[in-house]
């Protein structure tokens, strides 16, 4: 290694993204605006279900029912419908995500003591939401049904008594605040994308030009031709990952719990591993255009979906299991995870990064061989 | 140390193709030496393997006294390499294109080198632009100063003034003949046979093979037949018609056709009566001494 011609080697590098206005300008804040439209669009918090009511009985108990379900910010109270007919229409027409029917006989049976029943009619279409939405109803008939049998045992002297509650606490993200759970996602995959699709653009860019021949007849090796040619691309991705982590504390009051030293060093390996990804893509593809797309395509939707970062891994089929090691993003976001929302130490994760590095090296070592032979074939 | 390239018995095929094809060759230190073909002949193939940038299949190749497969390192210090596509950095400026190519050649102090390569290619009112805004003859001057940065001993130029206008032509040969009386050894490539004329040495390359490898005037003389020239009109017919009516070999120049003949007294007659019976108008005829463009068809023909 001469760090002389390595530094010549980045120093040029450095000099091509300043002079590349526009495609600096793409680099830098293309990460910032996409954090800005996943933040908010992909938001799987679920509020505001809009609910319509068919009240068969329109009695006190009936109302107090629905005052209880609309009072908090999960239901919004579209209206009221006074026929059977309508629960079609409405439900069609998108009007309403839930419809409640309440039955005519609910007073009656209560005062009788007999158990009524309540209806909901849930449009199933979209089976995450509608799963949202079921166990939100189930939770509110749940307590005004409880609310009910206490007054109901108070009248007689009783005091009610629930033998078993639960209380749940979150940890780590105690609001359930799904942002805060896509953010380390969103930083892997920006961070992938970025580093390998510049990277290997940079090295194509060589051989389309023929520059690289100069730079193979001297008598530079091909590790400092690498290294100068990447790290300029490294610490643009670093400066990327600030600039995610500001504006996600801004955005999205997403704050690093744990050490930010220990995030820039993880970081650092996981943009080892997408250097790879680049490095590779530049060795298959002769113009700028097919590592373009090759480089998008292998890190894009791998690590959107692949990842863990919107799916969780865990509950996909073994085949699909085994096939998301192809992004080292999913590594990364648990570490990223564990970081930002945990604090937990090295200790941790330390097998994740294990995996980054055995990835880099499994692709650079792949790398080598197609190089070597598609110069044999020269 | 007077051979400062020596090829031995060098192969280099691609599936099918042999692009070399069993060449030995050796180039004097200091000399200009041409290698001349018509494309596809494996003229690329050679420098490449020459600069180290591909490998052979068989045969030695020694750079400096050295094994090109063994002292990479100390060969490549000592080679500048010139490809047929000029690569430069277009949105690096002149000074900055020589900077990079000095430092990755490891060459520090290479300020005075540089203003003196500037000086002598009239480059310097220039330095300060960027690459892609000079003109395509400037660009040319710039690659070979760039290559010629960390002071090679030997230059390889893979057809230098392909697509170059003729003044820039020109500006660059007399760049190349004081790198000669320098002392740099110079081996290029070139389809042009006014630029074979002005080398020390040639060599003929087709289908991968050496088919001739003397000076200039050596070569010329080596024929050893006269050539007849014909001026005149349609000059595909009159290639045609004495094809058909004589047995000679016919070389088609633009409006004219060179008959290749071993006493023309002889011949003269039939060729003009071939011509007039076939309608063809006779502007000039003469007699000329064979070029370099005759012998080399001559040979490739022969070739075949």
């Amino acid at each position: 290694m001469n760090l002389n011609r390595t530094r010549a080697i980045a120093k040029k590098e450095f000099k091509h993204l300043m002079r590349d206005v526009r495609l600096l300008a793409v680099l830098v804040f293309s990460p910032v605006f996409l954090l800005g439209v996943f933040g908010y669009a992909v938001n799987f918090d679920v509020h505001h279900i809009k609910i319509v009511v068919y009240d068969k009985e329109q009695s006190k108990i009936s109302r107090e029912f629905i005052n209880g379900l609309t009072q908090s910010t999960y239901f919004d109270l579209i209206g009221y419908i006074s026929d059977d007919s309508y629960i079609r229409e409405v439900l069609d027409t998108k009007k309403a995500q839930c419809v409640v029917v309440i039955p005519v006989d609910l007073s009656q049976k209560f005062y009788s003591r007999q158990e009524a029943k309540i209806q909901y009619l849930i449009d199933g279409v979209d089976g995450n939401t509608a799963n949202i939405i079921q166990f939100y109803v189930t939770a509110a008939t749940y307590s005004f049904s409880s609310k009910l049998s206490s007054e109901v045992l108070a009248r007689s002297g009783m005091r009610s008594f629930l033998p078993l509650n639960f209380e749940p606490l979150f940890w780590f993200n105690p609001d359930l605040k799904s942002t805060r759970f896509l953010i380390p996602g969103l930083i892997a995959m920006i961070l992938i994308v970025t580093a390998a699709v510049s990277v290997s653009l940079s090295l194509v860019r060589e051989k389309e030009r023929g520059t690289i021949e100069q730079i193979n007849v001297s008598s530079i090796k091909t590790s400092e031709l690498l290294i100068g040619k990447t790290l300029p691309n490294v610490l643009l991705a670093l400066l990327n990952a600030t600039m995610i982590l500001v504006v996600g504390y801004l955005l999205f009051d997403v704050v690093v719990k744990g050490s930010i030293l220990l995030l820039f060093f993880c970081t650092l390996i996981f943009l080892i591993a997408c250097t790879s990804i680049g490095i590779l893509v530049s060795v298959i593809s002769d113009s700028q255009r097919l590592a373009f797309s090759i480089a998008t395509s292998l890190t894009m939707l791998p690590s959107f979906i692949l990842s863990g970062f919107v799916f969780p891994i865990e509950s996909m089929p073994v085949t699909v299991q085994i096939l998301t090691n192809i992004t080292p993003a999913k590594f990364f976001i648990r570490i990223l995870r564990a970081i930002i929302l945990r604090d937990v130490g090295v200790y941790a994760f330390w097998d994740q990064l294990v995996y980054l590095i055995l990835f880099a090296s499994a692709l650079l070592t792949a790398a080598i061989l197609i190089y070597n032979r598609k110069e044999k074939n020269n | 140390m007077n051979n400062i390239i020596e090829i031995t018995s060098l192969r280099k095929n691609y599936g099918e193709i042999k692009a070399v094809n069993d060449v030995s060759l050796s180039v004097n230190k200091g000399e200009m030496f041409g290698l001349v073909g018509p494309d596809g002949a494996g003229k690329t193939t050679m420098i490449r393997i020459l600069c180290g940038l591909i490998i052979q299949e068989s045969g030695v190749v020694k750079i400096l006294d050295k094994d090109r497969s063994q002292s990479r390192k100390e060969i490549q210090k000592n080679i500048g390499y010139l490809s047929q596509k000029f690569s430069l950095y277009g949105d690096l400026s002149v000074d900055e294109n020589i900077e990079f190519f000095a430092e990755i050649h490891n060459v520090k102090d290479y300020f005075k080198r540089r203003d003196e390569l500037l000086d002598f290619s009239r480059l310097k009112p220039f330095r300060n632009r960027i690459a892609e805004k000079l003109s395509g003859g400037m660009k040319q001057k710039l690659a070979l100063v760039c290559c010629l940065i960390h002071e090679p001993k030997i230059l390889f130029l893979d057809e230098p003034t392909t697509g170059v206008d003729p003044v820039s032509r020109r500006d660059f040969w007399k760049i190349l003949s004081k790198l000669l009386k320098d002392g740099i050894t110079i081996f290029m490539s070139t389809p042009y046979l006014d630029e074979a004329e002005r080398c020390n040495r040639v060599a003929l390359m087709n289908a991968g093979e050496i088919i001739a490898l003397d000076t200039p005037q050596k070569i010329k003389e080596k024929m050893n037949k006269q050539i007849i020239e014909i001026v005149c009109s349609p000059v595909r017919i009159a290639y045609q018609a004495i094809k058909r009516n004589t047995m000679l070999e016919v070389q088609m120049f633009g409006d004219r056709i060179n008959v290749v003949v071993e006493n023309y007294k002889l011949e003269l007659p039939s060729i003009k009566k071939a011509l007039t019976e076939n309608k063809v108008q006779i502007t000039d005829e003469r007699i000329i001494s064979p070029s370099l463009e005759n012998v080399f068809m001559h040979l490739i023909k022969d070739a075949e």
